[in-house]
């Protein structure tokens, strides 16, 4: 496939409209890396197609040169599940936002997780409704203030990829808008994998909800808040690689190196794990008790809901032959006047 | 088969009396296996070349408490030996399995008719549960009004499967065939098609079938050779036009009119549905023919059901949805995204008995206005009404032949009445139905960007799919640019699309025909009719016909838009008369448009019309008295939504 395609660039990707997110948005890095990774994908710009919900990062599709469809709030997964199952050359990729796709369309997150239908997921986390101007989200943290919460949100967030993983994901993986390199190879992983690939995406709402993951993106805090996830290698984090993480128990604890403690002490990361036991683990570390680990958590093979129907479509045909309708028609009791 | 024998040793010669037609309906607890019973009857009846009509009824609990009020399932067959188009309004005969069931079904019988009862099942403790004091067998009442026969069913089931070795409960179940043996002897039906129905269905089983076997001839014995029976009945083939026949059900004929019109525009079948009573069988009936390239879905929820079926209606196949009135409901913003995108698509209510859950398992017609304006901004979409089981075959053809060539979502109206009733099908030939030719665009040769919005003569916009190369392009359900289809918000542009929306669903009146008026072209009165009324309707104006009355009958087979004659239609009658099993909402659509003091006959109880009531309204309308004395039970010109329009019944 690659070798009939002609050699595409960044701006190849890009649609005529103008694009109208907030300046300073995180969104601008997000699209602009979606379009220097397409060209590396080896598909042909008109079998992808981008489908969205509602909300800032719902515009993404009208953005791209490719096919794109933006549709309701919250039921990307299902036109998507739809489109992909009855159309499986297509590369199909989902955007949401934190409040499209696990608010107003978490039962087709959940389900289309479950299905684990060949799609790709990237969820725009900004903690916070940025196009209905600033409502708390459900990845908002207890206490939020927002303009619908303003003593404080009350009600305990989620956690994407914890969700993601208990749905049974067999792709789970996290990136930063500004991490823009690591963000890209995090892209091309994700269009990689057989089945669902949920990518949940730290993004910045300049406007509403500024500086939300400043923890994990200033210069002064990253290293010792994000902890870059390699498959085998140990869970090392700090700007000295000087920490680690340590299995205590069903526990992880951080541990710094050295001090009688070795690189082989630590927890290696294992993203083939047939459990999620380990993924799971890691999405439960969460700032600031334990560095934010991005990359990939999990990437396992399993039985794909629209490559399943698509089995049964053709063994259905080579049992039975192709469907005669007019046999149909005439089946069963009949009988006959005049 | 038919006749009992004439041989001279018998001793008790019994006499076969020919009748046109008969209703009949088996009862019984929702255990009993009434359902069956029914279906085999109707099947063994248009085997024998008999017209048919079917009213199946049944709660909406799987099982309601055993023998109570609630847990009553019944099936009604008309068969005749005429062209009949309703199960029936009165019973011929009556078969009750416990007293629950006599006491919810004896008003349908008509005096002088057959009652058969299992009175096996008069014990103490079903009399207390259908709440009778005494024993109603043991009162002269029934025998008065009623041919009574008193049949031990559960008795003579067990000592005739004795030998077969199966447990009582077992054996108890196979009385429902019992009273099918006994059935088929008084209207003198051939026992085998059931034998080969037993044979196909439990092939697996072969007690179950030696079970169900025996006892069926058991039935037919009781009447052949007791001296409680004296006479049969017997009704002759109807004349239908000449072919091939097969008993067809309503959501049978959906799934396959669907299947069909897939195979006729060349599109494969994409089928988005969630579990709701009473659509459900056309999920089960798609769901087995992966053969013919059906891929059926079963979403997590109506939404997603819909949703689903919108995008692959964008990738390019045939994007269908299955629901009821409640499922539509959530369904609402999906169907408005797919007319904002001008979308080919097939939305399907069976409808049921509303409000909210209202009555699962009843029939009603009160979702035209849903059909019509359920959605919010201004999103008119097509409208069509299966008119009878057989008929949702072409409905959902003619649905497809629309949707495809509009570019826009086709909402078809079926209803719980003819989705599970049946009726003769004459079989088509496929290779003679006429294609539906779909085109999807291009790209240009001269390079010239693609405009997914520019228009053909009838504003349809052209289907572009992914995997085109040359053809990318967005959609969405923000406002759109005529022709570019950009994101567009300017106040002009909005109210230009709203009237092409909307022109383009009217310009379907240019494709559907002229509406059509069974009787006089003028006269007292039009009888204007949608849906699953129409064999009652009908066969009641052929009645008043009959009887030298000046009245007509049009029945609608789109109900947006209406064909382009309706107008004048309505005008040439000094009377219209609309029937609906609602509170007048097409009669209130046919007021605010037509100016047309239309008078309605509306009947909200969860059952189809009788043929009788219609002839009431017909003639309380044109100041008749009643034919027979009797009162309707639906309420002729009800006060209500169309407010002045009401007037004296």
């Amino acid at each position: 496939m690659p070798t009939e395609l002609p050699t595409l660039t960044p701006a190849d990707f890009a649609s005529d409209q103008d694009v109208r997110w907030c300046p300073g948005c995180g969104d601008y890095a997000i699209l602009a890396q979606m379009k220097k990774v397409m060209p590396q994908l080896g598909v042909a710009r008109e079998n992808v197609v981008f489908i969205s919900g509602i909300g800032c990062s719902s515009r993404f599709p009208y953005y791209m040169n490719t096919y794109g469809l933006h549709s309701i709030h919250g039921r990307a997964p299902a036109f998507a599940t739809g489109l992909k199952s009855s159309r499986q050359d297509l590369q199909v990729w989902v955007v949401t936002g934190d409040g499209d796709g696990l608010s107003i369309g978490g039962n087709h997150f959940m389900h289309l997780i479950r299905r684990n239908v060949d799609l790709k997921i990237m969820l725009f986390n900004n903690r916070i409704y940025g196009l209905t101007k600033g409502q708390y989200s459900p990845t908002s943290p207890l206490g939020k203030v927002s303009v619908s919460t303003p003593m404080g949100a009350i009600d305990n967030p989620l956690n994407p990829l914890s969700v993601a993983i208990g749905c049974e994901a067999t792709f789970v993986a996290r990136s930063i808008d500004v991490n823009i390199k690591h963000l890209g190879e995090v892209m091309k992983r994700a269009a990689e994998h057989k089945g669902t690939a949920f990518i949940e995406i730290y993004q910045n709402c300049n406007v509403f909800n500024d500086g939300a993951w400043d923890y994990a993106t200033s210069k002064e805090t990253k290293h010792d808040n994000v902890l870059e996830l390699e498959h085998g290698k140990p869970l090392i984090f700090g700007k000295a690689k000087n920490k680690g993480i340590r299995l205590n128990g069903t526990h992880p604890e951080v541990v710094e190196l050295g001090k009688g403690i070795s690189e082989d002490d630590l927890l290696f990361h294992d993203e083939k794990a047939p459990e999620p036991t380990l993924a799971y683990l890691l999405s439960r570390m969460r700032h600031p008790e334990f560095p934010e680990p991005i990359g990939v958590f999990r990437d396992v093979d399993g039985p794909k809901y629209d490559v399943e129907l698509n089995r049964q479509i053709t063994a259905a045909r080579e049992k039975k032959g192709e469907g005669d309708l007019n046999a149909l028609y005439n089946s069963g009791e009949t009988w006959t006047v005049g | 088969m038919t006749t009992t024998t004439a041989e001279p040793e018998v001793a008790n010669p019994k006499t076969v009396n020919p009748v046109p037609s008969a209703t009949i309906r088996f009862c019984g607890d929702s255990g009993d296996g009434m359902q069956i019973t029914g279906d085999q009857f109707t099947s063994t009846s248009a085997l024998l070349g008999n017209d048919v009509a079917t009213f199946p009824d049944y709660p909406a609990e799987i099982r309601a408490p055993r023998g109570t009020l609630a847990g009553v399932s019944g099936f009604q067959v008309h068969f005749s030996s005429e062209d009949i188009f309703t199960p029936g309004d009165t019973l011929d005969a009556l078969v009750v399995m416990n007293p629950a069931a006599l006491k919810t079904n004896l008003r349908d019988l008509r005096k002088g008719g057959i009652l058969i009862c299992n009175s096996d099942n008069f014990q103490k403790s079903d009399l207390d549960l259908a709440g009778y004091d005494v024993n109603p067998l043991d009162s002269q009442v029934l025998e008065d009004q009623y041919q009574l026969f008193k049949v031990q069913m559960t008795k003579i089931t067990r000592e005739a499967l004795k030998d077969t070795g199966l447990g009582t409960k077992e054996v108890d179940r196979c009385k429902n065939f019992f009273a099918l043996g006994l059935v088929y002897w008084l209207y003198g039906r051939d026992q085998e098609p059931t034998l080969r129905y037993l044979q196909s269905k439990f092939s697996n089983k072969p007690e179950i079938i030696a079970a169900n076997t025996k006892a069926m001839r058991a039935g037919w014995n009781y009447g052949e050779t007791t001296d409680a029976f004296t006479s049969s009945y017997k009704v002759e083939p109807a004349q239908l036009p000449p072919g091939k026949y097969k008993n067809m059900k309503g959501n049978t004929a959906m799934a396959w009119g669907l299947m069909t019109a897939a195979k006729l525009s060349g599109k494969e079948l994409f089928l988005g549905s969630y579990p709701i009573t009473p659509a459900s069988d056309i999920l089960h009936e798609l769901s087995k023919f992966k053969n013919f390239g059906v891929r059926t879905f079963q979403a997590e929820d109506e939404i997603a059901a819909v949703c689903s079926a919108i995008g692959a209606a964008y990738g390019g196949a045939m994007g269908i949805t299955t629901s009821s009135g409640p499922g539509i409901a959530l369904k609402g913003e999906g169907i408005g995204l797919a007319i904002m995108l001008e979308l080919p698509l097939l939305v399907i209510n069976i409808q049921r008995g509303g409000p909210s859950t209202g009555l699962p398992t009843k029939t009603e017609q009160a979702d035209l206005f849903q059909a019509i304006l359920g959605r919010n901004g201004e999103s008119p979409m097509p409208v069509i009404a299966a008119r009878s089981p057989g008929d949702c075959f072409d409905a959902a053809i003619e649905a497809w032949r629309i949707s495809s060539r509009m570019m826009v979502p086709v909402m078809v109206l079926s209803d719980g009445y003819i989705a599970n009733g049946s009726e003769p099908w004459l079989i088509p030939d496929y290779n003679k139905l006429e294609k539906i030719p779909i085109h999807h665009p291009v790209p240009s040769e001269n390079g010239e960007k693609f405009k997914p919005y520019q228009r053909d003569e009838l504003l349809a916009r052209p289907w572009g799919i992914p995997g085109i190369k040359g053809l990318m392009h967005r959609l969405g359900g923000l406002e759109k640019q005529d022709v570019t289809g950009n994101v567009n918000y300017e106040p002009e542009n909005h109210e230009h699309m709203v009237h092409t929306r909307a022109k383009k669903v009217d310009n379907v009146a240019q494709l559907i025909g002229l509406q059509e008026v069974e009787g006089p072209e003028t006269g007292d009165l039009l009888v204007l009719s949608w849906g699953g009324t129409y064999g009652a309707c009908k066969t009641a104006v052929e009645q008043c016909q009959e009887q030298g009355i000046k009245v007509a009958h049009a029945h609608l087979r789109w109900l947006n838009p209406f064909p382009r004659n309706l107008g004048d239609v309505l005008k040439r009658y000094k009377k219209v008369l609309v029937p609906e099993l609602n509170k007048g909402q097409l009669r209130m659509i046919i007021r605010s448009k037509y100016l047309v003091d239309a008078q309605g006959l509306n009947k909200i109880q969860g059952r189809p019309f009788f043929v009788q009531e219609v002839v009431a309204a017909i003639r309380g309308q044109l100041g008749l008295a009643s034919a027979n004395g009797s009162k309707p039970t639906a309420t002729a010109a009800v006060s209500g939504i169309a407010g002045s329009g009401d007037a004296g019944g």
